[in-house]
C-alpha cells in the first residue's frame, strides 16, 4: 500500500495537488467526501432543528402566524417550572417506564432462557417472538383496545370465565386502572423484542462454563445466579437503556388509546399536544428542551454508572 | 467464601442427583412445555382475536355472550376497508415513504458507513459519538422545529416532510449498523482491490458493497419497518386523509358507515390485520437476518 497508486479520482476530478498528499490525507478526505450525504442531511433534519427549537424556546412564537415574534427571555422556563400538568406528565411517563421496564426485563428473561434450552419448536417460537415486535404501535393499541371493550370485549369474558372478577371492568377508562392497562399493551408488544435482546447475550456464554459448574454440582437455579445472570450483565444493560430511554419517550400507544386525556398524558404527549393542538410553539420548544435533558441526563447517568463502551 | 459456595455445591449435588430420575424428568419436560404453550398464546392470542374479529359480522360482533369463533364467517370487514378511498391511498403513501425513506438511508448510509468502517482519520470518533448519539434522539424534542420548517417551505402535510423526518431516526441507525458490517469484512480483499489500482470509491462499489448485500438486506428491512410504524412525524405532519399513512389512517377510520359514536371495529379489525400482513411476511421470510441486524444494532449500540 506504499507505493502511489494512481487513482481515477485524480485523473479526472481533483487535479489541482494531488501529488502533493500524502496516501492518509487522500483516505482522510476521501472519508469526509463519503460522510458528506449522511452528516448534511443529519444536519438538516436534526441538528438545525434542535438549535432552532432551543432559540424558540426563548421567545413567544407561534405556530404558522404571521405575527412578529419576539424574545421572551426565561418566561416559558419559569411557566415550565410551575406547571402541574407538565409535572403530572412526567409522573405519568416515570410509572409507566417503570411498570414496562420491570415486567418487560422479567419476562423476557424468561422467554430468553426457554428459547435458549433445546426443545422441539424452538425456531417456531423465535420467529413468533418477532411478530409482535415488528407490527405498528397503533396496530397493537387498536386490538388491545378492541379486546378490553367492557361489553364486547375478550380480556372482561374471559377474566369473568376465571371468577377474577364478577362483572365487566372498563380498564382502560377508570383512573386507577387505565395506566397499567395501556403498558400491558407495550409490555406484550416489547417483550419480544427484550427476550431476543436478552437471548442474543445468552448465547454468546460458552457452554463448557455450565458443564463444569454441572460436574460441580451446581443445580439450575445456582447456575443460573451465579453464572448465567453475572455474564448475561452487559447485554441486559444495553437492552434495560433501550427499554428506558423508548419508555421516557412513549407517544404512539398513549395517544391512540387515550388521546389527549389529562389522567394520562406522557411527557411526549403533552409536548405534541402544546405544538399541535395549541400551535404554541415558544412553550410547546420549551417542554422539548426540557424532555431532551431529563432523557440526556437518563443516558449520562447509565452510561457513567455502568460505564458502557460505545466501541 | 470458597467454603460456603462448596458447601452449597455439595448439598445441591445431592438436590440434583435427586431430580434425575426418569420420573421427574418426565414432569418437568411436561412443565417446560406448559411454559412454552403459555409464553406462545401470549405472542400470539392477540392476533387471533384480531382475525376472528375481521371475519365477524357486526351482528355477531356485537353480541353477548361473545363468540370465540367466526360462526358465520364472512369477507364484508375487507371488502369495507378496500373500497375506502381513503385507506387505499393510506396503503400507497405508507409504501412510498417507507421505500423512499429505505432507499436513502442505504445509499447514503452505506457510503457513510464504509468511511467509518473501514478507514482511520481524524475525526472518525466524534463522528461516531455523533451518530450513536442520534439514534437515541427524542423524535419528539425536534417536533416543533421541524413543523415550522415545513410550514415555512410548504412542505407541510406532504409526503416529502414525512420521508425528511423519518430519516431522523432511520439513517443514523443504518449508519450505525452497516459500519459494524463494514469493521467486520477482511481487509485482504480491499488491499487486493488497492493493489490492482482500484480507488476507494471503486473498491467500496465493485467489492465491498456486493459483499455487505446480507447487511444492507438487514438494515434496509430494519428501516422500512421502522417507517412504515412511524406515528409521532405521521400524525403531526399530515392534515388530510389523502396524505395520511396507514397508522394515522387506521386511528381516523370511521368505516364506510360508521359515526364516532359507533365504532366499527369489525373494520378496524381487518384493517390492521390488513396493515400487518405485509411486515409477518417480511418478518417470516427474512427472518434470520432481522435477528442478526437486531442484536448487531442493539448489542453494539
Amino acid at each position: 500500500m506504499s507505493q502511489p497508486v494512481v487513482t481515477s479520482h485524480q485523473a479526472t476530478g481533483t487535479r489541482s495537488k494531488p501529488d502533493t498528499l500524502t496516501n492518509e490525507q487522500r483516505k482522510t478526505r476521501l472519508a469526509w467526501i463519503f460522510l458528506a450525504p449522511s452528516l448534511l442531511m443529519i444536519a438538516i433534519v436534526a441538528i438545525w432543528p434542535l438549535l432552532q427549537t432551543l432559540y424558540q424556546s426563548f421567545t413567544d412564537a407561534i405556530l404558522a402566524s404571521p405575527q412578529p415574534v419576539h424574545f421572551v427571555g426565561l418566561d416559558n422556563y419559569k411557566r415550565l417550572v410551575q406547571d402541574l400538568a407538565f409535572r403530572d406528565s412526567i409522573a405519568t411517563t416515570v410509572r409507566f417506564t417503570v411498570i414496562t421496564v420491570v415486567f418487560e426485563t422479567i419476562l423476557g428473561m424468561i422467554i430468553a432462557l426457554v428459547i435458549n434450552s433445546q426443545f422441539k419448536g424452538r425456531g417456531l417460537m423465535r420467529t413468533a417472538m418477532l411478530v409482535p415486535w415488528a407490527i405498528p404501535t397503533v396496530v397493537s393499541a387498536e386490538m388491545w383496545q378492541w379486546m378490553y371493550n367492557d361489553v364486547y370485549g375478550v380480556i372482561d369474558d374471559l377474566l369473568m370465565k376465571l371468577h377474577i372478577i364478577s362483572k365487566p371492568v372498563a380498564f382502560l377508562a377508570l383512573p386507577s386502572t387505565a395506566l397499567p392497562a395501556v403498558a400491558a399493551i407495550d409490555i406484550w408488544k416489547t417483550t419480544p423484542f427484550m427476550a431476543l435482546l436478552l437471548l442474543a447475550g445468552l448465547q454468546v456464554i460458552p457452554s463448557d462454563v455450565y458443564e463444569a459448574a454441572k460436574i460441580d454440582g451446581a443445580n439450575g437455579i445456582q447456575q443460573y445466579f451465579r453464572i448465567t445472570l453475572p455474564l448475561l450483565r452487559p447485554a441486559l444493560l444495553v437492552a434495560l437503556i433501550f427499554r428506558t430511554l423508548d419508555a421516557l419517550r412513549v407517544f404512539d400507544v398513549i395517544y391512540v388509546v387515550f388521546g389527549n386525556r389529562p389522567d394520562t398524558m406522557t411527557m411526549a404527549v403533552y409536548n405534541q399536544e402544546n405544538i399541535v393542538n395549541f400551535s404554541d410553539l415558544g412553550y410547546g420548544t420549551t417542554i422539548s428542551v426540557a424532555i431532551f435533558i431529563i432523557i440526556a441526563l437518563f443516558v449520562l447517568a447509565y452510561v457513567s454508572i455502568f460505564k458502557v463502551e460505545t466501541d | 467464601m470458597a467454603t460456603s459456595v462448596q458447601a452449597q455445591q455439595r448439598t445441591s449435588r445431592n438436590e440434583s442427583t435427586g431430580k434425575k430420575s426418569p420420573a421427574g424428568q418426565v414432569v418437568l419436560r411436561i412443565l417446560f412445555y406448559i411454559l412454552v404453550a403459555i409464553i406462545l398464546f401470549y405472542t400470539l392470542a392477540p392476533f387471533y382475536w384480531a382475525l376472528r374479529s375481521s371475519f365477524t359480522g357486526p351482528s355477531e360482533l356485537f353480541a353477548t355472550p361473545i363468540s370465540y369463533f367466526p360462526h358465520k364467517p364472512t369477507f364484508d370487514n375487507y371488502a369495507k376497508v378496500f373500497e375506502s378511498g381513503d385507506f387505499r391511498r393510506a396503503l400507497l403513501n405508507s409504501t412510498i415513504v417507507a421505500g423512499v425513506v429505505t432507499l436513502f438511508a442505504l445509499v447514503f448510509g452505506s457510503l457513510a458507513a464504509y468511511a467509518l468502517g473501514r478507514f482511520k482519520f481524524r475525526g472518525r470518533t466524534p463522528v461516531l459519538y455523533l451518530i450513536l448519539a442520534m439514534t437515541m434522539f427524542p423524535q419528539i424534542a425536534i417536533l416543533g422545529a421541524l413543523y415550522a420548517l415545513f410550514k415555512q417551505f410548504g412542505l407541510y402535510n406532504t409526503l416529502t416532510a414525512l420521508i425528511l423526518a423519518d430519516l431522523v431516526f432511520t439513517l443514523p441507525f443504518t449508519v450505525w449498523v452497516l459500519s459494524s458490517f463494514f469493521k467486520q469484512m477482511p481487509g485482504a480483499l480491499e488491499e487486493a482491490a488497492y493493489v490492482d489500482g482500484a480507488t476507494p470509491f471503486q473498491t467500496f462499489w465493485k467489492v465491498l458493497l456486493p459483499l455487505s448485500a446480507p447487511g444492507m438486506v438487514t438494515t434496509g428491512l430494519l428501516a422500512f419497518i421502522g417507517a412504515w410504524n412511524e406515528f409521532l412525524f405521521a400524525v403531526s405532519f399530515t392534515a388530510t386523509p389523502d396524505k395520511r399513512t396507514v397508522n394515522p389512517a387506521i386511528l381516523y377510520f370511521a368505516g364506510s358507515t360508521g359515526s364516532s359514536f359507533d365504532i366499527p371495529w369489525g373494520q378496524r379489525m381487518a384493517a390492521t390485520v390488513v396493515v400487518t400482513i405485509p411486515i409477518v411476511v417480511l418478518v417470516l421470510i427474512f427472518q434470520r437476518r432481522i435477528l442478526a441486524g437486531l442484536t448487531a444494532g442493539a448489542v453494539k449500540g
